[in-house]
């Protein structure tokens, strides 16, 4: 049966079939069961079987305070993380738009913060935060300053790992602009010159226009990471001091790993879930809008 | 050729068969007993051709990672450590644990010199339920309070015996300007209620009180205050994100000059490799508070047969060698823990290499001790993070807030939990 006519006659739809059997496999198969528990109350505490509840479980975790600490947390990490390394990798891949000596070795540089295991990173900047044998304070100290408390203080605690992220993603949307740069055309440049316009009004009305729906690619790449950041926290503050760094990721994991609230942690995920996707709608709405 | 071929491929199968048969999947925490059994496995697997496949994990990813696999039914644990007073409820309920008690009174099943009634009665039955027995105990724990003994002779002081002597001491020995600090313990929010719950026994509170969340009393928020108040004024910053980990690694570095903390880091707290302090160590009995002395003695970790295990007689064969006399004393032995075992502690050759400081607290510890250091509930690791949020509300103020609705807050999310398990007022 499975001669060459038959493959012949086949093909298009035996040529898809893996990547089909993947995707079902592995991508839509896990969020259904994930939506299909959140409708349960399944509570490995209680030693019941999972019961069929509807909304029951969402109703529960939209009653806890702790639910919308964890929401505003997400939000307020993603903030001020996505900002500063969207105005750090765009000034840095300006820098590195041009030609210098040691440029390619600084390239390859900037590689190292992606590759590195998540984990380690955590492990190595909990020993630089610290605040009294690690490092960060060494160099407060070193300048004359006062050494901060960093991820030990709850104030403090979500710049302190925004930091973190900062220094792992922002060479990922400066490559990424870097590459955006790259393919430019330089016709308008030679125009502005021409007609007399300075460096900055070069960057503003030139540069950043057409360099911008590379950056806001990078942008919506981030956001969607760092909405989900979970392996970072987890390492250094698994959520504390107290619960002064518990996002939407990691309340949903203590709900299901520490409490064995399954059916809540569900509910609490899909609810993250559809936060990211409406996030990554508004921004395709929005680079329409602009005509990007 | 061919034949050849083919008998040479029946042997492989059946090798390999066998091999399978004989193999047992074992997880262990990072802990000091795990350490020693896993250089003892090798000579394990060669009296009795098994082969055994270690992990090891963090105590809290191998909670995860047991429920995981056992929760979806996809298990291929066989024998496993397990943390009686933490998830033993939760794993007995949903009927996780094999039953060991058929074994245990099979004489072809034991060895002879297995000897069960040589444990402990009372950690036996940390792992009881309905008058069988779910796990075999393996190491106790105690809190005690690890000194500088160098500082305290520089200062002209002796070990404290009651809190008040420990925050004076505490207070004595802080210096910030050189970053000496008086006194570190647990501040992270769950693994803080742990070493908290000694304090609480000294000042007379308790978590529970016949099924029902009773550590929002006076004496209760005295000590939540007395604990914040040490750790946020003679305290290294940053208490509240430390565990054991942490506390240990500043005594190793000589930052802290008092730790309360499990009596089983004696050793590495001890470990010239590791600690710049390894000669200066000293071990005390944790102090007496202003109302009791009852410190927590607890069986903190025990080993037991996931239900879901195919090779259940080859595991049951671990876990009797795990647990075996000449295993547990050379715990004893190598890593100076406290074994569940009645035996160790009655050879004289063993106590002449054990820690005679350390001995001599827990000789001080049993007599008074408290058998729990955790509410013993069934939902105990949310239970934790809701006690261990009014701890670090303590450590944050400096023991001067006001935690009474911080605290009734969290008795009432305890009761919650103890009335959805069905467990209140019981």
């Amino acid at each position: 049966m499975l001669d060459g006519k038959f493959l012949d006659r086949h093909a298009k739809v035996l040529f898809p079939l893996p990547a089909v059997l993947f995707t079902l496999a592995l991508m839509v198969f896990p969020v259904l069961y994930t939506l299909w528990v959140s409708f349960t109350n399944w509570n490995l505490a209680s030693g019941l079987p999972p019961r069929f509840v509807w909304f029951k479980s969402y109703a529960t975790v939209f009653a806890e305070p702790r639910f919308w600490g964890a929401f505003v947390r997400t939000l307020y990490f993603t903030g001020i993380a996505v900002a500063a390394e969207t105005v750090l990798g765009v000034v840095w891949a300006l820098v590195l738009n041009r030609e210098f000596v040691g440029k390619r070795t600084i390239k390859a540089m900037m590689l190292l913060p992606l590759v590195a295991t998540p984990v380690a990173i955590g492990i190595a900047w909990t020993l630089f935060y610290e605040p009294t044998i690690g490092i960060a304070n060494w160099a407060l100290k070193l300048f004359g300053l006062q050494g901060s408390r960093w991820i030990a203080d709850p104030d403090f605690v979500l710049p302190a790992l925004a930091i973190i992220d900062v220094w792992q993603w922002t060479p990922l949307i400066a490559l990424i602009t870097l590459a955006g740069l790259a393919g430019l055309s330089q016709e308008p440049y030679e125009s502005a010159r021409v007609d007399g316009a300075n460096g900055w009004q070069i960057f503003w009305h030139i540069t950043l226009p057409m360099v911008a729906p590379a950056v806001l690619t990078a942008v919506l790449l981030r956001s969607i990471d760092a909405l989900k950041t979970f392996d970072i926290i987890y390492s250094t503050t698994q959520g504390g001091p107290g619960f002064a760094s518990e996002t939407l990721n990691i309340y949903s994991y203590n709900l299901s790993f520490n409490y064995f609230r399954l059916g809540q942690a569900a509910a609490s995920l899909v609810f993250l879930f559809a936060l990211v996707l409406s996030f990554s709608a508004l921004v395709a709405r929005l680079r329409r809008r602009l005509g990007l | 050729m061919k034949k050849i071929l083919v008998a040479a491929l029946l042997v492989a199968v059946a090798v390999s068969m066998v091999g399978a048969q004989g193999t047992v999947r074992v997880l262990l925490a990072n802990h000091p007993y795990a350490e020693v059994l896993k250089t003892l496995v090798p000579e394990f697997e060669k009296t009795y051709g098994i082969k055994v496949n270690v992990e090891s994990y963090d105590e809290n990813q191998l909670s995860s990672k047991l429920m995981t696999e056992f929760a979806t039914r996809m298990s291929t644990v066989d024998v496993f450590m397990t943390r009686p007073l933490q998830e033993g409820k939760l794993m007995y309920l949903n009927g996780w644990y094999e039953n060991l008690s058929p074994y245990l009174k099979d004489s072809k099943k034991t060895p002879k010199d297995f000897d069960f009634a040589d444990f402990a009665q009372s950690a036996v039955g940390a792992s009881t339920y309905a008058k069988n027995q779910y796990a075999i105990p393996l190491v106790t724990e105690w809190e005690v309070l690890y000194y500088r003994t160098d500082l305290f002779a520089a200062a002209g002081l002796k070990p404290p015996t009651t809190l008040a002597e420990l925050e004076a001491a505490a207070k004595k020995l802080t210096d910030p300007s050189k970053e000496q600090y008086g006194i570190v313990s647990r501040g992270q929010r769950g693994a803080n209620v742990t070493q908290f719950s000694s304090y609480l026994y000294a000042f007379g509170g308790d978590f529970l009180k016949d099924g029902k969340a009773v550590f929002n009393t006076p004496a209760a928020l005295e000590a939540f205050k007395y604990y914040g108040r040490i750790l946020k004024n003679y305290g290294p910053p940053g208490v509240t994100g430390m565990s054991w980990a942490q506390g240990l690694a500043l005594f190793q570095a000589g930052k802290v000059a008092m730790w309360t903390d499990a009596s089983v880091f004696l050793g590495q707290a001890r470990d010239p490799s590791k600690s710049v302090v390894a000669d200066k160590v000293g071990v005390a009995a944790f102090p007496a508070g202003p109302k009791a002395n009852k410190p927590y003695f607890v069986t903190s970790w025990a080993m037991a047969i996931a239900k879901q295990s195919r090779n259940k007689e080859t595991a049951y064969k671990f876990l009797t060698w795990a647990t075996s006399k000449e295993v547990l004393k050379k715990a004893m032995v190598d890593k100076g823990l406290t074994v569940a075992r009645n035996s160790p502690w009655a050879d004289p050759a063993v106590l002449a290499l054990f820690d005679k400081q350390l001995a001599a607290t827990a000789t001080a510890t049993i007599p008074l001790a408290t058998g729990y250091d955790r509410p013993l509930m069934t939902a105990v690791g949310e239970a934790r993070d809701a006690i261990g949020e009014v701890i670090v509300a303590a450590i944050e103020s400096g023991g001067t807030a006001d935690l009474t609705a911080q605290a009734n807050a969290a008795v009432k999310k305890v009761n919650e939990l103890l009335d959805a398990a069905g467990e209140l007022g019981k």
